[in-house]
């Protein structure tokens, strides 16, 4: 019941008219469902069926048994003259009941009868015309007149023509922006005339939503279609590798030990000499933009003297197979055909040939070579690393020192090289982007001058911001971003002015900063520390972490620039979710202690980092809360997921708890050896019980050796 | 009036007594919905579990009455002697499963009902009259994930169907082209998390649509420019919750708004605060006050709107 003041009951009389009301309803529907059983389809039965849909045009059963008596009497006319006479009159009875604008039930009858192909098109186009004039946000008849439309194969621009008028009526027709949007789309994708006539047509749009903005500035239809229309263009050109461990033009040492463990020095890094011991291989990292299928040895080629012929296997990271931003593989390092001293190049050439495929189905088209080289060493390890055997990791304290970057070893820039974007067509898009940017900058601080606090204009200005800086710097080098601190600043702004969605505003204020301390050293090394080896090595090295701690960060993001850390500290946040934590396919140590986490599924993205030793999650909220947000977002029995319903169903003798399930989620088959959870209220004695089952290599949990 | 003077705490007794006396009403707004009582009797129920009151009812009557709607063709019907359809049929298969009888059913017949109506392009029809709608797509997945039958469909497909519904502001619409709608959000959003699909949703950009909903009253609507009602207490906010971006909203705010709508003298919640109350936004209101962990009410899961114990004894209990 949708807006109906709540009526008093002492209203005795009508009570008593309701009563009489209900038992006509009553007496009519008897009738009716007796005709429906016992299929009477005579003039008087539809007759009564209409009466009762006048009623109730919800009863769905009606409707059904109306379409019953239409093929009844179909199958006993033959002449098309008449059965168009028969559907027309249904067309006419069904309009008749005036109630239909909202029933689907009335909605579907006549798609059902026009299905038929008899009736006049044109017909309906008038009626929705009627229609749209008196309810212009009606989705039905919207819909209706999307499938008439098809029907009758309108031509994209008559549509298009269509939705001006009913924006030009009303610029708050929300109804009318998406349906412009749908057809918009759909002539882009089919656009005929190129480049050119797309940007003509784009501009166009431009000028008709900035007439909207002007006109409300709080109108929020205008401003949607406007983020959308920036989206069609504003996306760097097409995705992209981003990022890739060991980077390219890198140069790897590798050390042995007695039994064949590899040992990596990356100089590369900003923690340089750090060793890192793999024991199976050296780990491939790769990063794309977005998630793709179809990583493997026929679509990306890996060539060196160092190789064994078996073709690589790659590993999608992410929690539900096949589709993953980061995928990684196993470099096998024969022991016997390499020559101690000697350089190794490998190099890695991505999607060459097609078969890397995206997420809407389409291929990868953004070939990418990258090498790096390996020297090899042999027998000059120093330490056996990270065993934790006789004391637990310290994860803060004064062991920890700012670390002193050695310039000279730091790398210029993290990045790729030789991204192949082809050719000249991308050229001019780019500037008739930067053109669009530049524009619609302006509009917005023009509408600023108008109206101060105008949150749509203010949020549109900092999205707009960012596309600027990652237009201008093709997104593939951090270090110019221009804009920062005056987004920093809007999204601040954005908290005062609109503090319903300051959580929205906090999240973007935290992707922005991590983008701004991922950008280049000069930021990045601020967060670098070290610390003395409190046991976790053997022969006092220090060990070095990036410390990202207390910087209120709710939200990650900009994780690409950090495929190489191991040791990081994000402690003292404010993180919800650690989603696209997993592309860190290097990490050892991780601090996320002091963090809202609020489940052990929030940890999902954990289960992807097979390296992970050490990890931190003390003080969170595991457990404080009775709704769970990441109940979905991880494979289990919830989602039917085949890989992993059987790890997730309760063994029978098991004793009934409810987290069980959620610790499976996070840490099965990882090998942790420290593992700190006080100050969580889920921390129970069943709950530790349950992770010392799920984790068995666990050597250390909340500080106590574990037996 | 300000809405502080008049938010109050939830009238759970009051609420019991309302959802009781709703099936022997015999007035003309109880003969309106007579068609829809299957799902008039999962609403209510489901409301009086999340209140822990599911005792008052007699779940023998219940049972019985709901297998008299099931028809040979093994789908359910809105009522005794009306036609089955998938809304009315997942229904009763939430009934069953919330009083946890499942067992009294033939689910392979179910099942053959359901994937009878899928069609050639993954969507799903929801009754042999053939409506085509994203909501009979989620009550095909909901259903056969409760049965333990997804495999019978193609998955896929049906999916596939659903992604092709996403509109430019990242919601969903009733079929390819249609409107972003907040309960046809929900439908989408449902179907993708139940299948393990979740990644065709854009979480920010449909995270954001959907926290623009909230209006100033605290209440929230289902499409932009609309008056707040509240059963987009729960489209909104299982859908926000599926998505991991609930945090977005003025959580508080919407609380008052809900508890505002309460007609505290018989009971029962309404669309907006001195409307008319029905079951309907009775259980709207109370599983949207679930989501925002309102003291003394059970969780319900947002993708099965069922309570978590219920789903948890489902899929996380004795083996099947």
């Amino acid at each position: 019941m949708h807006g109906r003041p709540r009526k008093s009951s002492s209203d005795g009389g009508s009570q008593e008219k309701d009563m009489a009301k209900a038992a006509g309803l009553q007496s009519l529907q008897t009738q009716f469902f007796k005709n429906h059983h016992e299929k009477i389809y005579t003039k008087e039965a539809l007759q009564l069926n209409a009466k009762l849909l006048e009623i109730n045009p919800d009863i769905y059963t009606a409707w059904n048994y109306r379409k019953l008596a239409i093929k009844q009497l179909l199958e006993s006319e033959s002449e098309s003259a008449s059965i168009k006479q028969s559907l027309d009159e249904e067309l006419r009875v069904e309009r008749a009941l005036k109630r239909n604008l909202t029933s689907y039930g009335a909605w579907h009858h006549r798609k059902w009868v026009i299905n038929m192909g008899y009736s006049s098109l044109d017909h309906e186009f008038q009626l929705l015309d009627q229609l749209l004039k008196a309810d212009s946000r009606n989705f039905n008849a919207w819909n209706y007149r999307r499938f008439v439309a098809d029907m009758k194969k309108s031509r994209d621009e008559d549509e298009l023509k269509f939705t001006t008028k009913k924006i030009n009526e009303n610029f708050s027709n929300y109804s009318a922006w998406h349906n412009r949007s749908a057809i918009l789309s759909h002539m882009l994708k089919n656009k005929y005339g190129g480049i050119s006539a797309k940007e003509q047509e784009m501009t166009e749009e431009y000028e008709l939503v900035r007439q909207a903005l002007f006109t409300d500035t709080e109108d929020q239809s205008g401003w949607f279609y406007h983020l959308w229309l920036l989206g069609q263009k504003i996306a760097p050109i097409g995705p992209k590798l981003e990022m890739s461990w060991p980077c390219n033009g890198s140069q790897l040492v590798i050390d042995f030990n007695e039994q064949s463990h590899a040992y990596v020095s990356d100089f590369d890094t900003p923690f340089g000499t750090d060793h890192c011991m793999f024991s199976e291989g050296i780990p491939l990292v790769l990063h794309f933009s977005e998630p793709v299928k179809g990583v493997n040895a026929s679509t990306v080629s890996v060539n060196s003297l160092l190789l064994q012929s078996e073709s690589l296997v790659w590993r999608p990271i992410s929690p539900h197979g096949l589709q993953a931003k980061t995928w990684v593989t196993l470099l096998k390092l024969p022991s016997t055909n390499f020559r101690a001293g000697e350089t190794y190049t490998v190099q890695i050439r991505v999607a060459d040939t097609l078969g890397i495929i995206l997420l809407n189905g389409y291929n990868f088209a953004c070939p990418t070579a990258l090498n790096f080289s390996l020297d090899i060493h042999t027998m000059t390890i120093r330490s056996t690393g990270g065993n934790f055997e006789t004391v637990p990791l310290a994860w803060e304290g004064e062991n920890f020192s700012p670390l002193a970057i050695d310039e000279n070893k730091f790398p210029i820039e993290l990045h790729l090289g030789n991204l192949s974007i082809d050719g000249s067509e991308n050229q001019e898009n780019t500037r008739w982007q930067q053109e669009t940017l530049d524009r619609e900058i302006k509009v917005c601080r023009e509408l600023l001058e108008i109206e101060m606090d105008s949150k749509w204009a203010k949020l549109t200005l900092a999205r707009l911001l960012i596309g600027q800086d990652m237009l201008s710097d093709g997104s593939i080098l951090r270090s110019k971003r221009k804009h920062t601190d005056e987004v920093l600043q809007l999204f601040n702004d954005l908290i005062e002015i609109d503090p319903s969605h300051a959580e929205y505003y906090k999240d973007q204020f935290s992707l922005i900063l991590l983008d701004k301390v991922s950008s280049g050293k000069q930021n990045l090394q601020e967060y670098f520390w070290d610390s003395k080896g409190t046991g976790s090595l053997s022969n006092g090295e220090r060990n070095k972490w990036l410390r990202l701690h207390g910087l209120s960060l709710s939200r990650l993001g900009c994780l690409d620039q950090l495929l190489w850390v191991q040791r990081l500290d994000i402690s003292h946040n404010r993180l919800r979710s650690i989603d696209g934590l997993e592309a860190l396919q290097l990490l050892g140590c991780l601090n996320l202690s002091h963090n809202l986490l609020a489940n052990f599924t929030a940890l999902g993205p954990l289960r992807q980092i097979k390296t992970l030793r050490a990890l931190n999650i003390a003080d969170n909220k595991i457990g404080a809360h009775t709704v769970n947000s990441t109940r979905f977002s991880f494979p289990s029995a919830l989602n039917n997921s085949s890989i992993s319903n059987a790890d997730t169903t309760r063994d029978a003798d098991e004793e009934i708890l409810e987290i069980s399930w959620e610790i499976t989620i996070a840490f099965k088959g990882l090998h942790l050896r420290q593992l700190d959870i006080a100050g969580n209220p889920a921390n129970d004695e069943k709950c530790r019980r349950l992770l010392m089952k799920t984790l068995p290599s666990l050597k250390w949990l909340d500080g106590t050796s574990v037996n | 009036m300000s809405s502080y003077t008049r938010m109050g705490e939830l009238e759970i007794e009051k609420h019991t007594q309302f959802i009781m006396s709703v099936e022997k009403k015999k007035d003309f707004d109880s003969m309106v919905m007579e068609h829809l009582r299957m799902s008039g009797a999962y609403w209510g129920l489901t409301t009086l579990d999340l209140m822990g009151k599911l005792d008052a009812v007699n779940r023998e009557e219940v049972v019985s009455w709901v297998l008299q709607c099931q028809h040979d063709c093994g789908g359910f019907s809105g009522n005794v002697g009306h036609d089955p359809h998938i809304l009315y049929t997942l229904s009763a298969i939430q009934i069953l499963a919330l009083l946890d009888k499942l067992d009294t059913i033939d689910a392979d017949k179910i099942s053959a009902y359901i994937v009878g109506l899928q069609q050639e392009d993954g969507s799903f029809a929801g009754d042999e009259w053939g409506e085509i709608d994203t909501r009979f797509s989620y009550c095909a997945v909901c259903c056969l994930s409760i049965l333990h039958r997804l495999d019978k469909i193609d998955v896929g497909k049906a999916i596939s169907y659903v992604a092709s519904c996403k509109n430019f502001d990242g919601g969903f619409g009733c079929t390819p082209g249609g409107e972003s709608h907040a309960g046809q959000i929900f439908c989408c959003v449902s179907a993708f998390a139940i299948s393990g699909a979740l990644t065709h949703v854009d979480r920010d950009l449909l995270g954001w649509w959907l926290c623009e909903r909230q209006v100033k009253s605290g209440g929230l609507n289902g499409r932009p420019e609309k008056l707040a009602d509240v059963c987009y207490s729960w489209w909104v906010l299982s859908s926000l919750t599926i998505i991991e971006r609930v945090h977005w909203i003025d959580k508080e705010k919407l609380k008052t708004f809900i508890l505002d709508c309460q007609d505290k003298e018989h009971g029962g919640i309404s669309d907006r605060p001195d409307d008319a109350v029905d079951v309907f936004h009775t259980f709207f209101g109370i599983a949207g006050l679930s989501l925002l962990e309102y003291p003394g009410l059970k969780p319900i899961d947002p993708a099965y709107a069922l309570p978590v114990h219920v789903v948890d004894r489902l899929f996380f209990g004795q083996p099947h």
